[in-house]
């Protein structure tokens, strides 16, 4: 194996050894950690070592655990100001710096938003999407009795039920995001953990794959995606179909950009086994279910889940990309629209859309931390 | 509506319509009435008033009357909306009078697209920025009051042109499509103010061959935005991004297309052939909804149209502020800030047969096609005359009208029922030449600058006769 080959490898077990003792650390400094982290997640320590990773000294050398020395009311108050004061005070800059700076720039749309006018905006989306909710409940009601009138009419007539033909409100172009960017990452995992897995245990398949690897990981979702939309309209042609072609497209457009994390990283995790562990499974000759159930899974799910976390990060930021240039309904779109309607709202509702997407895309990593380090957990026992 | 009127009601379209299809034999329709094919429909549209007829036949329910479940959809740009009408994506949208056409001579995306109604007339205005205006102005002619007297010709961009070839910077302008109205409108202003607007040939689309002004694509709604930042000098657009430039102060709207050609048609609903020959009902129930939007937006001189800006101007339409919609819904236009004045005709949606698809328009969007080298070698008049008659479909336009007038929510004498598809000659145009839709070539001939006869372009040269 060559050298650079070496030291990725070397990386990946620290990485994975940190994601490992992730609970671990979370008990002896959980006044270390920020407010994000899962602090609550206080549980009786674990004394064995982990039964794969046999290198404790590269834990050390991440983050050294503190000896616990009792808690003073000192250190509970600097606590709360660490992990409660300093954000809160930066929030407090960032408002104020936002509303005395934006004040001063004219566009031609007006006066950039300040942080009152985006919350005026958010309250004002919200409450249109109440209002298009009730919309839809008179159009059911209208559709029903127009269903109603016809069944009378005519018995044998088939009816169908359709649905509610109005716009999409902001919270449901969230919830369009949100469901396309998971389609593309289920795909994504569905693909790229068993390819991770195969690259990680031959050297053969790893060699072979590793140009497309290379090859394919940096290119943007802009370039995928007018591929994408011509392979998709030329092959889903089902008369019924089960989804939207947009959906279809942004959604592989996710798969394609935010496959790689999860193949690089599952197969440094696979590949940075223990050859001893290895050996004795050849030894009791385990079979080769056994071995990847047993041994290869659980070995490397920290570092299946750390690609898996990055991946669900990139899949997010491809998706709002390929909605603005596709016309795919969710976040995108809404902003795309809103910069077209240039109208003296839009520049506040833009600023909604941004902060949502950050929001939206810290609440994901946060899942995915959770499940990562539950996971890992887990796989110690 | 009672039940029993509901059926009465259905009884007679059925039979009429029975009566009609076997009479004309266009549509396929079936005896039981107007059996929809397709009940959930997409159709799209790019943020511009003149999609008004959609947006108020979905929000007056004219939709839902005929049983159809609509949904309209924002696109954002004209090659999308073609894209996505031939794809099947969308079943039907607000497309450019030239994107029919276009489409089905292939120019661009080769498809059959075609289009039994129009969804309005004029609309559509030429911008310049603030810069390019103090250039223009000294060779404005202005009245009495020291107001700028209209229409401008382009004529008064020449010494804009002269500063800007002295100072080596290129003219830009810009349209919206390359077979758009708005190209051909913008072209023939120039043209007729003696400024080369370019030439297109088959081996150079970017339509800037020989050109005065170097022409090109923007999306609509980008345009003040592209203005703004000085990539271009000027465009051609509908409403309302020609008032927002107004609005934004960051242009100045100098012509019309009314008055570059009175009452010229504007956009069309499209769907393809394929899908009108699949679903001749729901087409002609869609364009029954259209035609009530249409009659609604134009009824008691315009007495709805503010209730119309305000519908266009929520974020799932145009979404552009109130006021700059109502500046040209409302029957008045603002050429420079604070100079409004009434433009009663500035957008037409039903009044002087509007929707009708005359074949003499088709034949003239042909005929600037030709023109500016999107068609590159001379065609027989007869060739004009074949490809409106198989884009345009003014038949299932009447047939629609029929069944409207028939249940009573519709006048008869607001549809030209005896027309030969031919508008009479016209000499509205802002250089006053004659166009004739039954003889296109002569019209070519008239035009002085562009292609005529067998020219052609090759190479930055026009060569042949």
């Amino acid at each position: 194996m060559s050298s650079a080959n070496e030291s990725a490898r070397s990386a990946a077990i620290r990485t994975g050894f940190a994601a490992l003792s992730e609970p671990c650390k979370t008990l002896g400094a959980a006044h270390d950690k920020g407010a994000m982290s899962s602090a609550s997640k206080v549980v009786t320590p674990e004394p064995a070592a982990p039964v794969v990773v046999t290198q404790p000294v590269a834990a050390v050398a991440v983050e050294p655990a503190r000896p616990k020395k009792g808690v003073s009311p000192q250190a509970v108050l600097r606590s709360v100001w660490n992990n409660v004061g300093i954000p809160f005070v930066a929030i407090a800059l960032f408002l104020f710096m936002w509303s005395r700076l934006s004040a001063g720039i004219e566009t031609s749309l007006g006066r950039i938003p300040g942080p009152v006018a985006v919350w005026g905006q958010a309250q004002a989306l919200w409450a249109d999407h109440l209002a298009e909710r009730e919309k839809r409940a008179a159009f059911y009601e209208r559709q029903d009795v127009r269903n109603a009138a016809r069944a009378a009419e005519d018995p044998t007539a088939q009816i169908t039920e359709r649905r509610y033909t109005g716009k999409p409100t902001y919270v449901d172009q969230i919830f369009t995001s949100l469901k396309t960017v998971f389609a593309g990452f289920l795909i994504a995992t569905l693909f790229a953990v068993p390819v991770g897995i195969l690259c990680g245990l031959s050297k053969t398949v790893n060699t072979a794959l590793n140009p497309f690897i290379q090859l394919f990981k940096p290119v943007s979702p802009l370039a995928w995606l007018p591929i994408v939309t011509l392979l998709v309209s030329a092959l889903y042609t089902s008369e019924n179909p089960m989804f939207e072609k947009s959906f279809v497209n942004s959604a592989i457009t996710v798969t394609l950009c935010s496959l790689w994390p999860t193949v690089i990283n599952t197969s440094l995790g696979v590949g940075s086994i223990d050859r001893d562990l290895m050996n004795v499974a050849r030894v009791l000759n385990l079979g080769v279910f056994t071995r990847l159930f047993k041994l290869v899974l659980p070995a490397s799910l920290p570092l299946i889940f750390t690609g898996m976390r990055l991946s669900l990060g990139v899949g997010w930021m491809v998706l709002i990309a390929s909605e603005m240039l596709a016309q795919n309904p969710g976040l995108g779109k809404f902003i795309w629209d809103e910069f077209q309607n240039g109208s003296s709202s839009s520049l506040a509702r833009i600023m909604v859309a941004v902060l949502t997407i950050g929001f939206v895309g810290f609440l994901l990593d946060r899942a995915m931390y959770g499940l990562q380090s539950l996971f890992a957990f887990g796989a110690r026992r | 509506m009672s039940r029993s009127a509901i059926s009465r009601r259905r009884a007679l379209v059925g039979t009429l319509l029975f009566a009609l299809s076997s009479m004309t034999g266009v549509a396929d329709t079936q005896a039981a009435g107007l059996e929809l094919e397709k009940e959930q429909l997409k159709l799209g549209f790019i943020k511009l008033t003149d999609m008004a007829p959609l947006a108020i036949a979905y929000e007056k329910g004219y939709f839902e009357d005929e049983g159809l479940y609509v949904t309209l959809e924002p696109q954002a740009n004209w090659k999308i909306i073609l894209d996505r009408i031939i794809t099947g994506e969308l079943d039907g949208a607000h497309m450019l009078a030239g994107q029919p056409l276009g489409a089905t001579i292939g120019f661009g995306t080769k498809a059959d697209v075609v289009s039994a109604f129009s969804m309005d007339l004029n609309g559509n205005a030429t911008t310049v920025s603030n810069e390019v205006w103090g250039l223009m102005r000294g060779a404005v002619a202005l009245d009495a009051r020291g107001k700028a007297v209209h229409p401008i010709r382009a004529e008064a961009l020449k010494p804009a042109l002269e500063k800007f070839r002295a100072d080596g910077k290129p003219f830009r302008m810009a349209m919206v499509f390359p077979v758009s109205t708005h190209n051909y409108e913008l072209r023939y202003w120039l043209a007729a103010g003696g400024i080369h607007p370019g030439f297109y040939s088959p081996s150079d689309v970017t339509g800037q061959i020989r050109g005065d002004v170097l022409i090109s694509v923007t999306p609509p709604p980008q345009m003040p935005a592209t203005l703004e930042a000085g990539t271009i000098n000027g465009y051609s657009v509908g409403e309302p991004w020609n008032q927002q430039a107004i609005a934004k102060g960051v242009g100045v709207p100098v012509i019309t297309d009314y008055e570059i050609w009175k009452n010229n048609p504007e956009k069309v609903f499209g769907v393809t052939k394929a899908w009108a020959r699949k679903n001749p009902n729901t087409h002609l129930a869609v364009l029954k909804a259209l035609i009530r939007a249409g009659i609604w937006l134009d009824a008691n001189n315009g007495a709805n149209r503010k209730e119309a800006a305000q519908i266009l101007s929520r974020s799932e339409y145009v979404g552009a502020d109130y006021r700059v919609i109502a500046n040209s819904m409302t029957g008045t236009f603002e050429y420079t800030k604070g100079d409004k004045r009434p433009v009663p005709d500035f957008n037409v949606f039903f009044r002087y047969y509007a929707n009708y698809p005359f074949y003499s328009d088709a034949v003239w969007y042909l005929t600037q096609m030709r023109r500016w080298g999107q068609i590159p070698e001379g065609k027989p008049d007869q060739w004009y005359q074949d490809v409106a008659k198989s884009v345009y479909l003014p038949e299932v336009y009447l047939q629609a009208a029929k069944l409207l007038v028939a249940e009573g929510k519709a006048k008869k004498e607001d549809f030209p029922w005896n027309t030969d598809g031919y508008r009479a000659p016209s000499k509205e145009f802002i250089d006053g030449i004659e166009y004739d839709g039954k003889k296109p070539n002569d019209y070519i001939a008239k035009l002085t600058i562009g292609l005529k006869g067998n020219q052609r372009v090759e190479g930055g040269d026009v060569v042949g006769k």
